[in-house]
């Protein structure tokens, strides 16, 4: 395995696990709950290293003060980097405690079984709680990387099911999110926006100001930062609602509504190829010439447009300022960042701040949770000594929230008449994928906080680096998995688009994949290609080729689909490196253009199954959530701001479009543990826009697949 | 402020709010019961519900005043002793909550659906549901454990 980050950054034992004197194990990591069961599945990998039950293993909220920093929970990493270095942190820890049993009970470290954390000698019968072992105190070593943990035959809990740890208090309301926390004192508070993200405050009316201090509002202004705070949540909304009607905004500067998707091919931008999956500097590679006798030469561009995280409950943050100290609770992917960001924003030392993660909704990406908790922080920093929970409202969070961007995904591909991709073009342009309030240049954090940006004291704006990691932000999945001799493959990080933009689920790679995917069915259908035999012959990692296999099996013939349905197949391993997921579906279009989804299939590989019915919930989770991009998702807005406000203007899936769902899990016992919350994303796309060509024989390549959107298409 | 009588969980308790302010805000800030969650305040997502004389309703825009006289239940008041209900047992056996925010709501449509017409047909379950929205996708398990429950009925 490659190193692990969150071990290099972290590799004391007692960062991860203490043994408590009330004979219990706790368990901290960096990365956080998001509904994922992240934290079920580590309990779980430590539960079964360590030879525990479960029951007696706590797993913390991760917490800037204690515990280790593991960056950022994003990017389907968590189970990889927090479930390794758990697992290394418990079988160190183990083969410590099996060497202090052994010299105690005078036996070999072979003749000793544990049970529930009590060491047994066989031999003697004679026995040693972990607990005893220890004695309250630390290990106060690092954890070593090449301890001896278990094999895959001897895991008595991973591979089993047992209901997520959270899942008893979600059901009863007792699953406390940030937005539920209460203490004494507590203040309410709400932001005031402006209508877009150029508008300033012009003036502030002072008689309602007055007003709504005279009942017992607090009002708080900074340059064009608005917010109330008071003790009685209904009054602070109305409060709010009040205010907002007393600000005048300068508004010269709008937003650009003009063609997105011409903005895009247009705007100055950077570009770079990629080649194994990694941008390089230097010219764009020529387009290949191409043979005469091919069989099939195809070019097409597929357009996705802004997208929103929508998350159930609009962000949230507590937040108190006393001495000078900032405590901050918060439902952010990335606690450390969004303390370093703060720090460096209100100009105090890093160690004057500290934050808490706690519970928010499900979130799939830098969704409000940051910009929320900077909000509460102002408010806290201007009333001293008062806690403040701030929260969103549904319109706050569907008009700020920073967007996936919008893309335009130009692509050409050529096969020869062997039925081999001879020649393949894929050029990606899109807005920056990573605006997450990451460590940088001096002033690059604060500039990525919203509310930051309208102090008296701004963030200075700082255009995004290219991100060059391998399969990054737009790259992700640019790089096809086939085996295609030297694909032509641009990145295009374009600038001055009008909406901000930052990570959401998958990042580039749903858009690449569905892009891919669709392209390689159109491709196949002009070379009269069977679809799945050309991916077959292109592809030489036969767990791709398994999750292919399993979703066409059961989908059944492409071509046989019931009257009026269509079949449609798509595929990707996560940034080729990760979980690969195939999807299948059918679908109907009905005479109004609308599509109906059926049946889905989905396969997925993420390595050895640590939760089998977490897994399926993360698939199944990342199939509905990506068939509403697909079908329903479009963020709009015009010159004078977002007009996407609500659950009306800005739908989502429901429940009158759920299909049948069958999830297939290819597991693979003792291959590392990968996440699985986004690799099924694209070929979620792709899949349905293939069905849906198939039903309809129209080649849909501008998401999302409303009515209008598949007219328009019918009309080329 | 004005007071007024609510019943909650089989207890009747005295609230002092404005005439305006909605249930919900009156049921998780003065009365504690915060397992109700605030989604949109726009009867847009369902995520608020509670049950009014055995009926699933939303309370983010209705004002509290309007439910004296009525009995309320909020997803804290369907366990008892400790013992959850069959449609949480369900929701916890297909494991059909991600983040939990929309989760309060599905439970006290699916309770008042249920109680009502044991056994739904597909599309009055649906008819139900419409109007709960949930953005990780556990829609399959939730009709998964709403049909174990017609099954087992």
């Amino acid at each position: 395995m490659t190193r692990n980050p969150s071990l290099v950054k972290n590799p004391d034992l007692d960062n991860w696990l203490a043994f408590t004197l009330d004979g219990r194990v706790r368990v901290q990591i960096g990365k956080v709950d998001i509904g994922q069961k992240i934290s079920t599945a580590v309990l779980r990998i430590a539960a079964d290293e360590l030879d525990l039950e479960p029951g007696r293993i706590q797993i913390m909220h991760p917490d800037t003060i204690d515990g280790p920093d593991e960056g950022m929970t994003s990017g389907s990493n968590s189970i990889e980097e927090a479930g390794n270095a758990v697992r290394l942190a418990a079988a160190t820890a183990r083969m410590r405690l099996l060497t202090l049993a052994a010299a105690k009970l005078g036996v070999e470290l072979d003749d000793l079984e544990v049970t529930d954390g009590t060491v047994c000698a066989r031999a003697t019968n004679r026995s040693i709680s972990y607990w005893e072992l220890m004695g309250g105190k630390r290990f106060d070593c690092p954890i070593e990387l090449n301890v001896r943990s278990k094999t895959a035959s001897k895991m008595l809990i991973i591979g089993q099911h047992t209901p997520a740890r959270d899942i008893k208090n979600i059901v009863t309301g007792a699953h406390a999110f940030v937005h539920d926390m209460m203490v004494d004192g507590m203040l309410h508070g709400r932001p005031i926006r402006p209508p877009h993200i150029h508008a300033r405050l012009k003036d502030l009316d002072g008689t309602t100001v007055r007003a709504v201090r005279r009942d017992g509002i607090e009002v708080v202004s900074d340059g064009s930062f608005l917010a109330v705070a008071g003790t009685d949540e209904f009054a602070v909304i109305k409060a709010a609602q009040r205010l907002a009607t007393a600000a005048t905004w300068d508004a010269s500067q709008n937003l650009d509504a003009h063609d997105i998707y011409q903005q895009l091919i247009t705007n100055r931008r950077v570009s770079l190829p990629v080649v194994n999956g990694t941008p390089k500097d230097g010219p764009l590679p020529r387009v290949t010439t191409l043979p005469e006798d091919a069989k099939a030469t195809h070019s097409a561009t597929f357009e996705k447009p802004y997208i929103m995280h929508g998350s159930i409950g609009p962000s949230a943050a507590m937040a108190i300022s006393k001495n000078g100290d900032l405590e901050i609770w918060t439902h952010s992917q990335g606690i450390y960042l969004l303390r370093a960001a703060l720090a460096e924003a209100f100009s105090i030392p890093v160690e004057r701040l500290r934050i808490h993660h706690r519970p928010g909704a499900g979130c799939y990406g830098h969704n409000g949770a940051d910009d929320a908790a900077v909000d509460a922080a102002i408010v806290a920093r201007a009333l001293p000594d008062r806690p403040v929970l701030l929260k969103w409202t549904r319109e706050d969070e569907h008009a700020w929230e920073p967007y996936g961007p919008a893309m335009v995904l130009q692509l050409s591909g050529t096969v020869d008449k062997n039925g081999t991709i001879c020649a393949w073009s894929h050029e990606t342009y899109s807005d920056t994928h990573v605006m997450r309030p990451r460590p940088g240049v001096p002033g690059l954090g604060p500039s990525r906080l919203m509310p930051v940006k309208f102090l008296a004291n701004p963030a200075m704006e700082i255009d995004p680096e290219p991100n060059r990691a391998h399969h990054g932000g737009i790259h992700r999945n640019l790089e096809p998995l086939y085996r295609i001799e030297e694909p032509r493959l641009v990145k295009h990080l374009v600038r001055d688009l009008p909406l901000r933009t930052s990570a959401l689920r998958t990042l580039g790679a749903y858009a690449n994949v569905f892009a891919l995917e669709c392209f390689l069915d159109e491709l196949a259908e002009l070379a009269e290609e069977d679809p799945i035999d050309l991916r077959r012959r292109h592809l030489d990692d036969p767990r791709a080729w398994a999750c292919i296999e399993a979703v066409a099996h059961r989908i059944g013939n492409l071509d046989k689909a019931p009257q009026d349905c269509g079949r449609g197949l798509g595929f990707a391993q996560y940034k080729n490196t990760k979980a690969y997921a195939a999807v299948a579906v059918e679908l109907m279009v009905d005479q109004t253009s609308r599509v109906h989804l059926h049946r889905a299939i989905l396969a997925g590989d993420a390595g050895q199954v640590v939760d089998p019915v977490g897994l399926k919930a993360q698939l199944e989770g990342g199939f509905i959530q990506a068939a509403s991009w697909t079908l329903y998702e479009e963020v709009a807005f015009d010159p004078n701001g977002i007009t996407s406000r609500n659950w009306e203007s800005y739908p989502i899936i429901g429940f009158d479009n759920i299909p049948e769902i069958e999830t297939i899990l290819l597991d693979r016992p003792g291959a590392p543990f990968l996440g699985a919350g986004e690799a099924v994303c694209g070929p979620t796309g792709a899949a349905i826009v293939n069905a849906v060509r198939r039903a309809t024989g129209v080649s849909a390549r501008r998401l999302p697949l409303t009515p209008d959107n598949l007219r328009r298409a019918a009309l080329g | 402020m004005p007071e007024y009588m609510l019943t909650v969980n089989g207890q009747t308790r005295r609230v002092d709010c404005g005439p305006d302010t909605p249930l919900i805000h009156v049921l998780r800030n003065n009365l504690g019961l915060k397992g109700t969650k605030l989604g949109c305040g726009l009867e847009q997502c369902g995520a608020c519900a509670v049950l009014v004389d055995g009926e699933a309703r939303l309370t983010c825009v209705t004002s509290a005043s309007n439910f004296e006289d009525r009995e309320i239940v909020t997803i804290e008041g369907l366990a008892r002793n400790g013992t959850v209900s069959r449609v949480q047992q369900a929701f916890i056996d297909e494991a059909a909550a991600q983040c939990g925010y929309c989760t309060p709501g599905m439970i006290i449509a699916i309770t008042a659906l249920l109680d009502w017409t044991p056994r739904p047909t597909r599309a009055q379950i649906l008819d139900a549901l419409t109007g709960h929205l949930c953005r990780c996708g556990s829609h399959a398990r939730i009709l998964a454990a709403t049909q174990r429950l017609v099954r087992e009925d």
